[in-house]
């Protein structure tokens, strides 16, 4: 085989195999400082894991809650105390940090904020755009 | 008329204590709406270069703890109970009753190390805790004694902490006082010196955990030597009325200085009413006072941030000294050069 034609061929087993392996996750990170979310919107890819760091810069307790406008109203009236057992639902405790990775199937639009009393009106709402 | 008004922890912040399990998900602050902040009365009295606080907590009934923050303008040297009929004289003394007048109803990841307790002491029903630090870690030290704080606490106290690292904290357990045999209506006034070069009375603070909206309404009395200067001016369309300004009677100086802990009270005096009537929105200010009636600090009052230029009076007169000397200086050359 000429040397060429092997190296075209090497190439293009390596482009399927990129092809094949899972997506890295993405890495988004937001940072609350009094009482507001550094990123107002978010846009990432679709069908891709995306990790979400966000640290809280403040003395009080935050959430940073994702999904649909229905989700949201549930838990505007809801009474948990502390969410720690979704991915699309964390508190993070005053001055502190937490993680989660989470995927969005489709492209869509979700909003995330903070249920706490009074922080979504005082500002703690954001928008994310899968595309 | 509001006669017995009163008196709802002063010039503070109100925040809620849990009563009982945290209310994530848009719970209501509040559970069971047990406090009701009434409009708030204070009185500021300043002599001899210590600030005399005067401000009490009333009680309105219902069950479980609430609490406030008060910033203050420097290390007290002593908080005490306050005498007994300071506030109310002072209405009256500002809001004559009329003869004919029928009563109104009386109405973690912890950084909380580099918060330093000064001083602790016990109130009635008060539990009262003087703090020093910055603004986060007075928040984290009152988070995890209980306070409830809103969610624009955190700027609240950065603002607060970059002017005085100075806070009282009170926690007040209705069930407590309650269980005293206090009635509703019933206040418990504090009386909080503090050494300072000039008096200042946190008003921002009043808004804190309010919707943008929100009344917010408060009365200020201040008795100082002479006329005192205010920052910002009392204009009426920023919410803040100078309802009485004149020198105080001789009748009310000595009913004062008969009270409980009000030796202090001078011989002669001005006093001042100052009247409050905002929305939150437009509560971004403190009252910032020069007692020898020349020019407030604008840091003081919130209007420039800390490191600002801000002239004092000392300031300002060495400035004018400095420009009239290059003007003599100028004009002095050019006489010179006409002559020449």
């Amino acid at each position: 085989m000429k040397p060429v034609l092997a190296l075209l061929l090497l190439l293009a087993l390596a482009a399927v195999a990129g092809a094949c392996a899972p997506a890295a996750p993405r890495a988004v990170e937001i940072t609350i400082h009094y009482s507001h979310y550094s990123m107002g919107e978010i846009d990432v890819p679709a069908g891709v894991p995306i990790t979400f760091t966000i640290r809280n810069d403040d003395p009080i307790d935050h959430e940073w809650m994702i999904g649909d406008l229905a989700m949201h109203q549930l838990h505007r009236a809801g009474t948990e105390a502390v969410h720690a057992s979704r991915p699309d639902e964390l508190t993070i405790p005053a001055l502190s940090t937490r993680t989660t990775t989470l995927t969005f199937p489709v492209a869509m639009t979700l909003q995330y904020m903070c249920h706490l009393p009074g922080h979504e009106v005082y500002g703690m709402v954001g928008v994310l755009v899968a595309k | 008329m509001r006669r017995s008004v009163v008196l709802v922890l002063g010039v503070m912040l109100s925040m809620l204590i849990l009563a009982g399990p945290a209310f994530a998900c848009g719970g209501l602050i509040g559970p069971n709406g047990a406090v009701n902040l009434l409009r708030t009365t204070t009185f500021v009295g300043y002599h001899d270069g210590v600030e005399h606080y005067v401000t009490a907590f009333q009680f309105a009934g219902g069950g479980g703890k609430f609490g406030s923050l008060t910033p203050l303008p420097g290390v007290p040297s002593n908080v005490e109970k306050g005498g007994s009929w300071t506030l109310q004289r002072l209405i009256r003394e500002t809001q004559p009753i009329k003869a004919f007048a029928i009563p109104a109803p009386a109405q973690r990841d912890s950084a909380s190390g580099r918060v330093e307790v000064l001083l602790e002491t016990k109130i009635d029903a008060l539990d009262i805790t003087v703090l020093r630090g910055g603004g986060a870690a007075v928040g984290e030290w009152a988070t995890a004694h209980g306070f409830r704080l809103p969610a624009d606490a955190p700027e609240v106290l950065d603002f607060y902490a970059e002017r005085s690292p100075i806070f009282l904290a009170a926690a007040f357990d209705a069930d407590a006082a309650a269980a005293r045999g206090q009635n509703i209506g019933d206040g418990t006034p504090v009386h909080i010196t503090i050494p300072t070069a000039n008096p200042w009375v946190p008003l921002r603070i009043l808004a804190l955990g309010k919707q943008a909206n929100d009344p917010v309404t408060a009365d200020v009395y201040l008795l100082t030597d002479r006329k005192p200067a205010i920052l910002p001016l009392a204009r009426g369309a920023n919410g803040l009325t100078l309802a009485y300004d004149r020198t105080a009677s001789a009748l009310l100086l000595d009913d004062l200085r008969s009270d409980a802990g009000m030796g202090w009270v001078p011989a002669t005096g001005w006093l001042s009413q100052l009247r409050i009537d905002a929305n939150a929105s437009t509560m971004t200010y403190d009252l910032a006072i020069d007692a020898q009636g020349h020019s407030p600090s604008r840091v003081a009052a919130g209007l420039e941030a800390p490191g600002s230029f801000d002239p004092t009076p000392v300031a300002i007169t060495m400035l004018a000294a400095a420009m009239a000397a290059i003007i003599l200086v100028a004009i002095r050359e050019r006489r010179r050069t006409v002559l020449a």
